[in-house]
């Protein structure tokens, strides 16, 4: 039997609300499966479980705020008996003994709460009512968990704390969010001695190639430059690896992927950086369909847990808010950033002649207590010089 | 499709990229990125709404011609005469 824990989704998270379980007891699950969804300063994240098994009970419910690293449900190994004392069990069912190839533990849930169809009568506790008219949720849309379906208490407060679809964050959101940042970029500036590179790169190549690419696209396909710069990054982050991983327990701890957190600002206000995982094995057409993924997710809900806490450096581009150079703050325990400032008409000298080019400032900032600036100088000379061949990208 | 047809559609697939704005406050002469503050990625979005709904495939290269609400509006006018005349 192990334990399935709230996870930590970064530096900045201290705890979160289960919102809502995926899975009952009895499920089987798998790694990398999606068994809750939480809500943290971040807004609502699908949360992942790390281990093959099933199920066994669930230890937080719906509704409540646990700290990170509480327990929140208990996972059973292949082949392990229930954990004691077992839930009430469901009247057995007589099963064909012929199908169970393998002792396999019978699922002991509860069939899912059916949602009270409209118009039939609502099943409520009297203190769920008062509560639910006291909080203004429609009871008729909540599944109940109690006898024969009917709505608790716990229930009526689960519903209040989940968002409804599509609707706005919860009020304080915002802030909750702001004091997150702070936080965790209040710890940067404390611990991280960061240093500050610059090059300005003639971005004149790789803007033609989008545009020869793009022409031939129809619109749900086509590129923006942003594809392109990840894919530079963490190709140059293969020539100088020290930028990649993590400060952890006074040690530099390279990272064997390449996962690049992409800074997105929310409408409404606040970032979030999740991840683009394994971004060097993939193709600059991939990392696009990744990219309006993450962003459509970040803004609209359904960020899973491994993408807030699985970056290894992190790429904030402010070029389509007018910014001409970034200086960014290091995301902890991450040891390096990498900021793109805008596009534009330069005089650029080339073969001893002065020429008008689209030329971008590319920075990075470092932790270096992890790398030199040395290195972090061939670092943003590799990222030029692949972004002038943007065809082997 | 009349004008006002075709404000209410861009209005709309405005909407699905940045779901808080006011329709109704969006003044038809202003550059949409500014406006809104709309990032490459939603612009890309917006375009990718309006094909959807109009079936219109905007090239890349014809963006500036789309900066502002009127002059998105003139823009999906001469595309749909010129898709009717073919």
């Amino acid at each position: 039997m192990s334990e399935f824990r709230m996870p930590s989704l970064g530096a900045d998270m201290e705890a979160g609300t289960l919102v809502e379980w995926l899975r009952k007891p009895g499920d089987p699950v798998k790694r990398g499966d999606i068994v809750a969804v939480v809500e943290t300063q971040k807004g609502a994240i699908e949360i992942e479980i790390f281990e093959d098994g099933m199920i066994d009970r669930l230890l937080v419910e719906p509704g409540r705020k646990v700290p990170v690293g509480a327990p929140l449900a208990l996972i059973r190994r292949p082949g392990e008996a229930a954990a004691a004392p077992a839930p009430p069990a469901a009247p057995p069912t007589p099963a064909p003994v012929s199908e169970l190839a393998a002792p396999i533990a019978r699922p002991v849930a509860a069939p899912p709460p059916a949602p009270v169809p409209a118009g039939a009568r609502v099943r409520i506790s009297p203190a769920a009512a008062a509560r639910a008219a006291q909080l203004g949720v429609d009871v008729a849309t909540i599944s109940g968990t109690g006898p024969d379906g009917a709505i608790a208490l716990a229930d009526v407060e689960a519903r209040a704390v989940a968002p409804a679809p599509a609707a706005a964050a919860p009020p304080g959101a915002a802030a909750a969010m702001r004091s997150a940042i702070g936080a965790a970029m209040a710890r940067s500036k404390r611990e991280i001695p960061h240093y500050y590179l610059g090059t300005a790169v003639d971005m004149g190549r790789a803007l033609a190639w989008l545009e020869e690419a793009n022409r031939n696209r129809p619109v749900t396909g086509r590129l923006l430059v942003g594809a392109l710069l990840i894919k530079a990054v963490a190709r140059a982050l293969g020539q100088v690896p020290e930028l990649n991983g993590y400060w952890r327990d006074r040690a530099f701890s390279g990272a064997a992927s390449i996962h690049i957190g992409w800074a997105i600002s929310l409408r409404g206000g606040g970032l979030i950086a999740p991840a683009i995982r394994d971004a060097d094995r993939k193709s600059v057409s991939e990392l696009m369909e990744a990219l309006r993924d993450l962003v459509k997710r970040a803004r609209g809900g359904g960020l899973r847990s491994s993408e807030l806490s699985d970056s290894t450096i992190t790429v904030t581009s402010l070029g389509d808010q007018g910014v001409e150079t970034v200086y960014g703050v290091i995301y902890p325990p991450q040891v390096a950033l990498v900021g793109f400032g805008r596009i534009a008409q330069r005089p650029w000298c080339v073969d001893g002649g002065v020429v008008a080019r689209p030329v971008m400032e590319a920075t990075l900032s470092a932790d270096h207590r992890a790398s030199d600036g040395h290195r972090g100088g061939l670092f943003l000379a590799a990222l030029d010089r692949l972004l002038q061949d943007p065809a082997s990208l | 499709m009349t004008d006002d047809r075709l404000k209410t559609v861009l209005l709309e697939a405005l909407a699905s990229v940045a779901p808080e704005i006011d329709p109704g406050s969006v003044d038809p002469a202003r550059d949409l990125r500014d406006q809104l503050d709309l990032d490459s990625m939603d612009f890309l979005n917006f375009m990718i709404a309006v094909h959807e709904r109009l079936g219109i495939d905007i090239p890349e290269a014809d963006y500036p011609q789309l900066s502002t609400l009127d002059a998105a509006i003139r823009y999906l006018e001469r595309a749909q005469s010129a898709a009717g005349a073919r």
